[in-house]
């Protein structure tokens, strides 16, 4: 799969560094951003990359941690309690710093559990995991809240039905607590993504990082901001679309019924 | 009548004299880092201290201008002096040709040589060109030490940092194997100082005119030439009069101006 993956990112250099050519053909040989094109892709991709890995590690580590939240046994509410607490109540900023030089300060005994090579040492895997646990943490909160907004009439109607455990979170809790999530969630996934401009304080060069690096090269503040600013707003609004996408699928049924549970859905449509 | 009229003409002298007293003591407002001991930094008092702050001093007193400080992230300091937020930079900044397209710049007030810095015992092969192969070198981005590294060891991985503590940092962590930096800010603000143990510096002085310039030097933007001129004749009056060696010598135990 390397080769693969090898083959794709010299074309995909080999393309951005045509249409740099053509920028800086059209802008002129200083111009800081036709100049810096390909790097602040390069960058613009990392954000996103770490967006998805982070969003995706996210949502799977956020389905059982609210599923403690919402337990009644205590030595699973509580420490599902404590993780929700604390990330969801300090500074991403905090968290970052405390896994990045904290854990540099332990660097001795992280190497002898293995744990430094390949891991801490990476600023690439400490961001990844900060923003994987933070919007763990949020996303557990939205998912409670909308198991919790499950009317009890369709848990009662399928415990009638004889389902219960796994087949009732699976068939009705679930499907219909997503239904309720997806405004909430999708804010999270564009804060989250807004979010990752902070790696650029662990020498990571993301969107924000390169944008950083071009400025303090070219002094040219102002429209590097603006350029990374646009960047951002371009993927913001393609989540939001793709968001949408999902709610329309997932309300299909209810299309032209009006009313009904349509309720749970109407702080979804954003655009 | 009259006296009235003696009041406002006195009133009025007053007035000007205090007017030709400020004209007198011109107020500059100086930025800087605060994050680049021992050249300028907080205390633990939180009090901005460091050679350059105390040159300033002696150049804003030799030069008769009334100084205040302002501190700014490296990172936005050049903008900052654009943007009017302050008047000159003294911050250990070098003068470089590709600043001297934005700003400009007086004489040095010092200029030290650049070294590396690795993890005791540690050995690394610096020959130029092919040396440091897959290592990791950190330094301050945008600075003098990131072109030097990336151009004379093309095949190391350079990570660019904010601020020199935090490259420091992960090099007593061992995120990179190398720091490279001014040797006084090395020496002074890092291996003289606790947690500093762990490191000691490596390989030769580097003082490359094509990238380590002429030294540092105040920086100043392009409409101001009479105060580039004050400045100037300032760091003569502090060399000549023995202020630079009586603060030089508190920090360092060479002469950091360099060569005459």
């Amino acid at each position: 799969m390397d080769w693969l993956w090898e083959l794709i990112g010299q074309q995909a250099q080999a393309g951005c560094m045509a249409v740099q050519g053509g920028f800086v053909g059209l802008m002129g040989e200083g111009d800081a951003i036709a100049g810096n094109f390909c790097r602040l892709m390069a960058g613009a991709w990392l954000t996103v990359k770490l967006t998805l890995i982070s969003l995706v590690i996210g949502f799977a580590l956020a389905v059982p941690v609210a599923l403690a939240r919402l337990s009644r046994n205590p030595l699973l509410n509580w420490p599902a309690v404590a993780y929700t607490f604390y990330f969801r109540g300090t500074p991403l900023l905090v968290q970052l710093f405390l896994l990045y030089y904290g854990s540099g300060q332990f660097s001795p005994e992280l190497r002898e559990l293995g744990l430094w090579r390949g891991m801490f040492r990476e600023a690439y895997f400490c961001a990844l995991l900060t923003l994987t646990l933070n919007t763990a943490a949020y996303t557990a909160e939205i998912l409670r809240g909308a198991m919790l907004g499950v009317p009890a009439g369709e848990v009662e109607a399928a415990r009638a039905y004889g389902m219960s455990g796994v087949k009732l979170y699976r068939r009705i809790v679930f499907p219909k607590a997503m239904r309720i999530a997806l405004p909430a969630y999708s804010n999270e996934t564009v804060f989250l993504f807004q979010s990752t401009s902070l790696v650029s304080l662990v020498t990571l060069l993301d969107l924000m990082g390169v944008a950083r690096d071009v400025i303090s090269s070219t002094f040219r503040t102002f429209e590097t901001l603006i350029f990374a600013g646009l960047v951002y707003l371009a993927i913001s609004f393609l989540i939001f679309s793709i968001f949408k996408r999902v709610e329309q699928h997932l309300m299909r049924h209810l299309k032209g019924a009006g009313g009904g549970e349509g309720q749970s859905a109407a702080g979804g449509t954003k655009a | 009548m009259s006296f009235l009229k003696t009041a406002a003409a006195a009133a009025l002298t007053v007035a000007i004299a205090a007017a030709a007293q400020a004209e007198d003591m011109r107020k500059v407002r100086i930025g800087t880092e605060g994050a680049y001991p021992p050249f300028n930094y907080i205390d633990a008092n939180g009090e901005l201290v460091g050679f350059d702050v105390e040159i300033a001093k002696a150049l804003c007193k030799a030069a008769n201008y009334d100084c205040t400080f302002v501190v700014q992230d490296w990172d936005g300091i050049i903008p900052g002096l654009l943007a009017d937020k302050y008047d000159a930079i003294i911050a250990s900044m070098s003068i470089t040709p590709k600043r001297k397209e934005v700003v400009d710049f007086t004489d040095k007030y010092y200029n030290t040589p650049a070294r590396f810095a690795v993890q005791r015992g540690d050995d690394f092969d610096l020959t130029e060109g092919s040396g440091l192969d897959g290592l990791r070198v950190g330094v301050q981005g945008a600075t003098i030490h990131e072109d030097f590294v990336r151009a004379t060891w093309p095949k190391a991985e350079v990570v660019t940092y904010g601020t020199q503590e935090e490259a420091n940092a992960d090099l007593v962590s061992g995120r990179v194997d190398l720091v490279m930096a001014d040797s006084v800010v090395l020496q002074e603000g890092f291996l003289k100082v606790d947690g500093g143990d762990c490191c000691e510096f490596f390989g030769l002085s580097y003082s490359d005119p094509t990238y380590h310039g002429e030294g540092a030097g105040i920086a100043i933007r392009k409409d101001e030439p009479e105060l580039v001129e004050g400045f100037n004749a300032a760091i003569v009056e502090i060399r000549n009069d023995g202020t630079y060696k009586s603060i030089n010598d508190k920090y360092f135990e060479f002469d950091a101006y360099g060569a005459e």
